[in-house]
């Protein structure tokens, strides 16, 4: 293999991406009106989009003949490196847009870094990609800011949302080795202002949406380091069923 | 059930620049920032704009169909308002 | 008097008609085409959001990325031709969500044919390419109908349908071109939907009453079993191409006729579907049901919000 960090972070950032495409399009159909199912599937499809770009480009590096679906839907549990955030079931609406907002708002400015990637085909990626997460920053943005400062019951549920899914949003920033390498040989940016970005749009949006970041501090890792919470076996075996069930055909 | 439905807005989309914002359908949002969204989401999935504009359904006044002859008729007999009506001396190209 | 002015009145309505000029929404127009419209074009918009469901199954098991986005992407395309069909129907006067409440109180209807399961990967290639081909005659037919934004909504819908069907007979070709298991899998979707898929263009012409009046009024352009026909020696041969068999012991091309013969349909299976009692008719009405009751705090939270914002904005 050309270069293993590369490789390494190019699964995180395509598994991220494929992990949340698949919980959203689990969406399709039964989305709170028409319009925001549409809508949901449109950032399920960025998603996957995106997946099959950096997974196949993983492939490349990795130069064992992978492509983005030997890399997306054969590799066993413990391989993924997806954030345990994107893998937490949909749960209500609001779960769901808090879930993507605290996505967004780190995927937004790691993106607008990785465009100047000194890899050319990372950095066109990132290009494209931006485009597609300033789009979906916005939409979750609104919607937690709606949610928030709604009803009663929507303030309280994505109250809730927040309280249950923020012991993930540490993981965001999570960094070792891997990105060391890469920062090293050039290939990263200094990704070190990410966070402060971060917390500069996420608090500016719970106070427009008038709801509080948990006092409990607790916080869960792991994913990057491919340990997983329950649920996503159950994920990988629907998003892996075709794959397992009729080895190594076409389709 | 039809309780807090959200009101109707009518989009128009300009599909390339120079050429007029057109309507395409309507839709339903809160406000105007999700019928925007809505709008772009629903009705730009083929790259079919670059503009959006959306507008209350309420705000959109017509004229009666009752009064179409009243409107429009009159116009028709005014022919000479259109260049077809003179006549161009042949030996001349363009006018 | 007034039942002069109303007889000229349907008398100058139908001269319209004849001489091919659409009806827009604020026109004079007989109650009963206003009804007659209201019925067919909101148990479309319910055909293509209750049609999103058995596709939707498979969208998280699509046996590779590239189907999944496709799928995705069609599925996400009923919703919005849903969508114009129901802005087209609210033109005549028809509130959207009070419409689909009326689909989830089991009053108005959509096509039987999503009462069926999609029990595996193969039926989402034969949904494509049957049901979606059927779809495809018919909307077609409707592209000249007679109520103008219904014929606009139709000509938007078939113009992105397009892809829909080959995407279906893209999949199931390749399954048939594939291992015998898929071979055997496509086989069985065709076995599967077949039948359901004739059976999506209606009751034979001398059972269906109010055909008569919708040709009449342009609202519908060819008869039920016209329309059949055409899809069956459409699709016959495509069958044949990709070496599967349609389930059908007296299906034969008829040189005299020009057209296949077929063997007659299991109507009393059609109304058994039509009357609730297909495989899947509770599951998908509950399921949509569900999508409008689990939406509901989200909805009156996105009012509450503008109408707050509205009011702080003129305070």
């Amino acid at each position: 293999m050309k270069n293993e960090a590369l490789f390494r972070f190019l699964l995180r950032l395509g598994d991220d991406s494929l992990i949340l495409g698949q919980r959203l399009a689990e969406w399709c159909g039964h989305g709170p009106i028409l319009e925001e199912d549409i809508a949901m599937t449109n950032i399920s499809l960025d998603l996957i989009g995106q997946a099959m770009s950096i997974l196949d480009y993983a492939g490349v590096v990795e130069d064992k003949g992978r492509d983005c679906d030997k890399l997306g839907l054969l590799r066993f549990e413990s391989e993924y490196v997806n954030l345990l955030l994107v893998e937490q079931p949909n749960g209500d609406f609001g779960d769901t847009m808090m879930r993507q907002f605290l996505f967004d708002a780190f995927r937004k400015p790691l993106y607008e870094r990785l465009v100047n990637s000194s890899d050319k085909q990372l950095a066109a990626i990132a290009d494209k990609s931006l485009k597609e997460t300033r789009y979906h920053l916005k939409h979750s943005s609104e919607w937690i800011i709606r949610l928030g400062d709604g009803t009663e019951e929507s303030h309280t549920r994505i109250q809730n949302s927040l309280d249950t899914l923020w012991r993930y949003s540490s993981e965001l920033f999570y960094s070792d080795e891997v990105d060391n390498e890469l920062t090293k040989t050039g290939i990263l940016p200094d990704l070190s202002g990410i966070r402060s970005e971060w917390e500069a749009t996420v608090n500016s949006v719970f106070q427009q949406a008038t709801i509080v970041i948990p006092t409990n501090n607790w916080k869960f890792e792991g994913g990057r380091l491919g340990r997983h919470s329950e649920h996503f076996g159950h994920l990988l075996s629907e998003l892996q069923y075709m794959q397992r069930a009729y080895p190594n055909m076409q389709w | 059930m039809s309780t807090n439905e959200w009101p109707l807005w009518e989009v128009f989309i300009r599909s390339k620049q120079g050429l007029n914002h057109k309507h395409v359908g309507s839709l339903r949002a809160a406000d105007s920032t999700m019928a925007l969204d809505n709008a772009r989401d629903v009705y730009t999935r083929r790259s079919e704009g670059i503009s959006i504009w959306v507008v209350e359904s309420n705000y959109v006044h017509a004229n009666d169909p009752a009064d179409a002859d009243a409107y429009f008729e009159p116009s028709d007999t005014k022919i000479f308002r259109h260049p077809t009506f003179y006549e161009v001396h042949e030996g001349i190209k363009h006018m | 008097m007034r039942v002069l002015e109303s007889v000229e009145l349907e008398q100058k309505f139908q001269d319209k008609i004849d001489k091919e000029i659409k009806i827009e929404p604020n026109d004079w127009m007989p109650d009963a085409y206003r009804k007659t419209l209201i019925r067919q074009m909101s148990q479309h918009a319910h055909s293509e959001v209750v049609g999103m469901l058995p596709e939707a199954n498979w969208i998280t098991r699509a046996p590779n990325l590239r189907r999944k986005a496709v799928l995705l992407a069609k599925v996400q395309d009923e919703a919005g031709h849903g969508l114009y069909l129901y802005s087209a129907t609210e033109t005549l006067g028809a509130d959207r969500e009070a419409t689909i409440d009326d689909l989830h109180s089991g009053k108005a209807k959509y096509s039987s044919i999503f009462n069926y399961p999609a029990v595996s990967w193969a039926d989402i290639g034969a949904i494509g390419w049957l049901v979606d081909g059927a779809a495809i005659m018919n909307q077609v037919a409707l592209c000249r109908c007679s109520y103008g934004p219904y014929a606009r909504a139709m000509v938007k819908i078939c113009k992105e349908e397009s892809f829909h069907q080959r995407q279906g007979y893209e999949l199931l070709t390749t399954l048939a071109n594939g291992s015998p298991e898929q071979k055997q899998l496509a086989q069985e979707a065709l076995n599967r939907f077949w039948w359901p898929a004739l059976m999506m263009f209606g009751p034979n012409d001398d059972e269906s009453p109010n055909s008569a009046q919708s040709m009449k009024w342009k609202i519908k352009r060819l008869s039920n079993d016209e329309l059949r026909q055409n899809f069956i020696d459409a699709t016959v041969p495509q069958a044949e191409l990709i070496g599967l068999k349609v389930p059908d012991p007296n299906l034969k091309w008829n040189e005299e006729t020009g057209h296949y013969d077929f063997s007659p349909i299991n109507w009393d299976e059609f109304w058994q579907v039509v009357g609730g009692n297909g495989p899947c008719n509770k599951q998908r009405v509950d399921a949509r049901r569900k999508a409008k009751e689990n939406g509901l705090w989200v909805r009156e939270a996105a009012m509450a919000f503008a109408e707050k914002r509205a009011s702080r904005k003129s305070a």
